[in-house]
């Protein structure tokens, strides 16, 4: 494995450049900055809103110092309540490159878009000269999410994704799983696992605040193909999302932005607090794959049954399909064939020990599917967060 | 028949059907299996009347109206109605004990359904 080591000591596994637009109204600039460039490293991220959120700035700013990113360009419209002075100020804390324009001033979208990509292709040429360096498990942090799941998900592709995490936690890598929403009726076997009674409550309180969300939007994060693919209930689409996070002890809690103390496994609470507000917390797998990368995700473990195609801006995802049938219908779009032990062709154990090595192999530079594909999606959406509590950390 | 030893029990089970827990009272399809399908469930030949998806549950004995569905020991909600052992288990004989399951036939002004 190598990495590209940060002014904060993180190290990446990718040296991307992204172009942040900050407002929907500089979406198409941004974009257009960045099309000629998309096969270089160049990718779009951005917030939609016109209207300011503590949480929409955080992650940005953590989006745009993650250590998979080299570099970013901010596009503002003009008019837009975001805090854009704070994130550059970050980004230039970070040491990273970092350049911000203003359609209202620059002229509009033709110059903009002129001056943005003047200004990626003088960036391109020195996150070339950047020099990996040797970076080890344990400096690696991995998410893992599930979507389109079906039936098989939690017999196949979690299950084996669970051991792949015992085997990277065995390395003191850091492994979040996530979506209490989707843990509904584990929060008690979750709060046994915690390292501290205090942390055990810290986790019931949070399953706890998913279901009153929920329950208050009227449905559970449970979609039609899952009933499709034999799923009946959100508690049994949970018993099947719950075996993602393997069998080590649970570290801490975390939130989005949070970053990992150390390795271990944490459980992140991407479920807003406080009111109701802002609709649904996660309207699609790519809002929850942006708050596990907002922690420092480097890489994303993502299984899935009926067959999603998705990947991400700034972390590759590797594609665990659960369902053998879907594999020989998207093999193009999948990773890992977990659908074998259903058939009997592999044990959970052996894809488990797979996917670690193809986690190990992702680190040192291997393209993913969706990666080759050119899946770069991103999504940020409106939501508000209190600090996670002082037992939901590990000490260091 | 293809067989193997359900690690529950010494009692074997169909190939094509996979118990998750000794406890439970569904188990799961590895395959789609067509209407009238016979297996063998705990070493006693069961029929599965109507066809089912691989991935979907099959009930493993009786269930009774209100009675828990568990499936890898775990409660994962309630029957609505008899289920008869060989049948299929999902939306219309069961529910969540949490957060009711939305499908597109519950949409606002649907008019059918599937008579439940």
């Amino acid at each position: 494995m190598r990495g590209f080591l940060r002014a904060d000591g993180r190290k990446g596994i990718r040296n991307v450049l992204v172009v942040a637009y900050l407002v929907e109204c500089a979406h198409h600039v941004a974009r257009e900055i960045v099309a000629p460039y998309r096969e270089q490293g160049v990718q779009l991220i951005g917030f939609p809103g016109c209207y300011p959120n503590a949480y929409a700035v955080r992650m940005l700013k953590r989006l745009c110092t993650h250590p998979n990113v080299g570099g970013a360009l901010l596009v503002s419209l003009g008019c837009e309540g975001f805090d854009k002075r704070g994130l550059q100020k970050t980004i230039e804390e970070s040491t990273r490159p970092v350049a911000s324009l203003t359609i209202q001033e620059t002229g509009g979208t033709r110059k903009t878009v002129q001056a943005g990509r003047a200004w990626v292709a003088e960036q391109l040429a020195s996150l070339a000269a950047l020099t990996p360096v040797p970076m080890e498990p344990n400096e690696l942090v991995v998410g893992t999410i599930c979507g389109g799941s079906d039936g098989t998900s939690g017999l196949t592709a979690n299950p084996a994704m669970g051991g792949a995490f015992d085997l990277l936690i065995a390395k003191h890598a850091a492994c979040i799983f996530e979506e209490t929403g989707e843990l509904v009726g584990c929060e008690a076997h979750m709060a046994t696992r915690a390292i501290t009674p205090a942390l055990g409550r810290e986790i019931i309180h949070s399953v706890v605040k998913a279901v009153r969300y929920y329950r208050t939007l009227g449905h559970g994060s449970f979609a039609v193909g899952n009933a499709e693919g034999g799923l009946t209930t959100l508690e049994e689409k949970s018993l099947g999302a719950y075996a993602k996070s393997g069998a080590s002890p649970i570290s801490g809690l975390l939130k989005p932005g949070d970053v990992p103390p150390r390795g271990g496994l944490y459980l992140l609470d991407m479920i807003p607090d406080g009111d109701v507000r802002f609709g649904f917390p996660n309207i699609n797998d790519n809002v929850e794959i942006a708050d596990l990368i907002s922690c420092g995700a480097h890489v994303i473990l993502f299984s899935t049954g009926r067959g999603s195609v998705v990947g991400s801006a700034i972390a590759p995802v590797i594609k665990v399909c659960a369902n053998p049938e879907t594999y020989r219908r998207m093999e193009d779009d999948m990773d890992v064939d977990a659908g074998r032990i259903l058939e009997g062709r592999a044990t959970v154990d052996e894809v488990g020990r797979e996917i670690y090595e193809l986690v190990l192999a992702v680190a040192g530079g291997q393209r993913t599917k969706s990666e080759v594909l050119g899946h770069q999606e991103f999504i940020l959406t409106y939501k508000s967060f209190q600090p996670v509590g002082p037992a939901c950390l590990p000490v260091t | 028949m293809d067989q193997r030893k359900d690690p529950s029990h010494d009692r074997p089970t169909d190939r094509r059907l996979m118990t998750l827990a000794p406890e439970d009272n569904v188990c799961v399809s590895c395959t789609h299996l067509p209407a009238d399908t016979t297996l063998v469930v705990d070493g006693a030949p069961l029929i599965v009347s109507q066809a089912v998806n691989l991935g979907h549950k099959i009930a493993r004995r009786a269930i009774a109206p209100g009675e828990t569905i568990v499936k890898c020991g775990v409660p994962i909600g309630s029957a609505t109605a008899p289920i008869a052992a060989g049948e299929h288990v999902h939306l219309h004989n069961m529910k969540s004990d949490y957060i009711p399951t939305y499908t597109l036939d519950d949409e606002p002004g649907y008019v059918g359904g599937r008579g439940v």
